[in-house]
């Protein structure tokens, strides 16, 4: 029963619990229509304490799309947090207000700080450099829509898997599924956090190599998962400008790919996936970005109780 | 050699790994008791060479449980009467609250005053934990 939970963490939800949510967001996809009032009188709260153009707009249109409505802000200057207001006092007076809220947080752990203040359900919309569970659900859905299943397959990370949080959220999630296999590509400084490999990959015997070239494992991959170094987590200046060119997709390494390597990226991407790949058939991340308000429309119902 | 005498009640905590008795007391918050205390340092010790002492006068409810996070082999005797009445045996704990804090500067815990200070056991041999909000790990009292 998802009625009135939280998503925080992709370790919050059974797999069969996920199962419904993907079962629901397939049936969307096929008739939206027959959901376009199924949240007639419901209100999200929408608290972006950091920039989003993906996450929250497809939150937003979500909503709109199921009829309810959304209250909330994208600036936190313009609220009551520019005052010093903590997340708990926040999120209880938006629980005032609204039926379900979205927090987008650069605090790690704020969207969990809020879930134990209140008693309604709270999704988390990405906490620093830490997690960002509903990429999760946008990931899983287009990888299910493109090869069916995602159990058996080899996923490729490439890029800034320190402070990537979708990156976080995926291993985690995936780490559940039989037969999958990681091939993490990125620098030294920028590899996954301790805990993602000792606590996720090495417990769940998830097998993985960590490399910094990404030619020579292209062929076998059936997902390369792009990122983006995160300006917005270095301390320092030199060492993002040191970094961030370190891998760049191009059609030229495209050509290392197999037939079946789908390239998928949370978005927003800076340089490293070339604008030439993006009419190759295997670049998936725009029809990705648009997987992501459907899976979120079925996450509302299921938290709310609807279906 | 310097005697410090035995106590007729209060708690000893002894087989102190020599150079951490001044973080325990700290840890205990022993600077604001209003009882007696002494902190040994450098005492001799058959079995490390050299170790730090505790005690404790006329006090002995005292949460030390949580001692086990920096080392469960130090030994803790409850005295009464002038006498060991009690031993306690420490573990490490797989759950610590308020005791450590979060080093990451990105952690909701360096912003939100008012909540717990939550970290789970990770490693045992190393005594490293989780820290429940961001997941980052630390070991907060290695050498």
């Amino acid at each position: 029963m998802l009625k009135g939970r939280s998503l925080i963490d992709p370790s919050d939800f059974t797999r069969e619990e996920f199962r419904e949510i993907f079962d629901l967001a397939h049936e969307i996809i096929k008739n939206p229509e027959k959901f376009s009032k199924s949240c007639e009188g419901k209100i999200l709260a929408t608290l972006f304490y950091e920039p989003s153009t993906r996450t929250r707009f497809s939150f937003e249109a979500a909503m709109l799309r199921l009829g309810g409505q959304i209250i909330g802000f994208s600036e936190p200057n313009s609220s009551s947090v520019s005052k010093g207001e903590s997340i708990s006092d926040t999120i209880k007076t938006i629980e005032c207000y609204a039926d379900i809220a979205v927090m987008r947080h650069p605090k790690e752990g704020a969207p969990k700080v809020a879930s134990q203040s209140v008693s309604f359900p709270v999704i988390n919309a990405g906490d620093g450099g830490h997690q960002h569970p509903t990429q999760t659900l946008t990931d899983i859905l287009t990888m299910e829509r493109l090869k069916g299943n995602i159990e058996n397959k080899v996923y490729g990370f490439c890029g800034d898997l320190k402070f990537g949080r979708t990156v976080h959220s995926l291993i985690k999630f995936l780490s559940n599924y039989e037969g999958v296999r990681f091939i993490l590509i990125s620098p030294e400084e920028l590899r996954v956090p301790e805990y993602v490999r000792e606590e996720i990959m090495k417990k769940k015997n998830v097998p993985f190599v960590e490399v910094e070239k990404m030619e020579p494992y292209l062929g076998e991959i059936d997902f390369l998962y792009m990122t983006r170094v995160q300006r917005e987590r270095f301390f320092n200046e030199e060492d993002y400008i040191r970094l961030k060119d370190r891998f760049i997709l191009d059609a030229e390494k495209m050509s290392f790919a197999s037939p079946e390597t789908y390239i998928l990226h949370p978005l927003p991407r800076v340089n490293e996936i070339s604008v030439e790949v993006d009419i190759d058939p295997r670049a998936q991340y725009f029809q990705q970005a648009k997987n992501g308000m459907f899976v979120r429309m079925a996450l509302i119902l299921k938290l709310l109780g609807i279906y | 050699m310097l005697e410090i005498t035995s106590i007729e009640k209060g708690i000893v905590i002894d087989h102190i790994p020599s150079g951490y008795g001044i973080k325990l007391f700290n840890l205990l918050k022993l600077e604001k008791a209003d009882y007696t205390v002494a902190l040994i340092i450098n005492a001799f010790s058959d079995k490390m060479g050299k170790k730090d002492i505790i005690k404790i006068n006329n006090k002995i409810e005292f949460d030390v449980e949580f001692l086990g996070l920096i080392n469960a082999d130090l030994t803790i005797n409850i005295i009464e009467d002038g006498k060991i009445i009690k031993k306690v045996r420490l573990t490490v704990p797989e759950k610590v609250t308020n005791v450590i804090k979060c080093k990451n500067p990105r952690c909701v815990t360096s912003v939100e005053s008012n909540i717990d200070h939550v970290f789970h056991l990770v490693d045992r041999e190393k005594r490293s934990y989780r820290c429940e909000y961001c997941d980052d790990i630390i070991i907060p009292y290695s050498k």
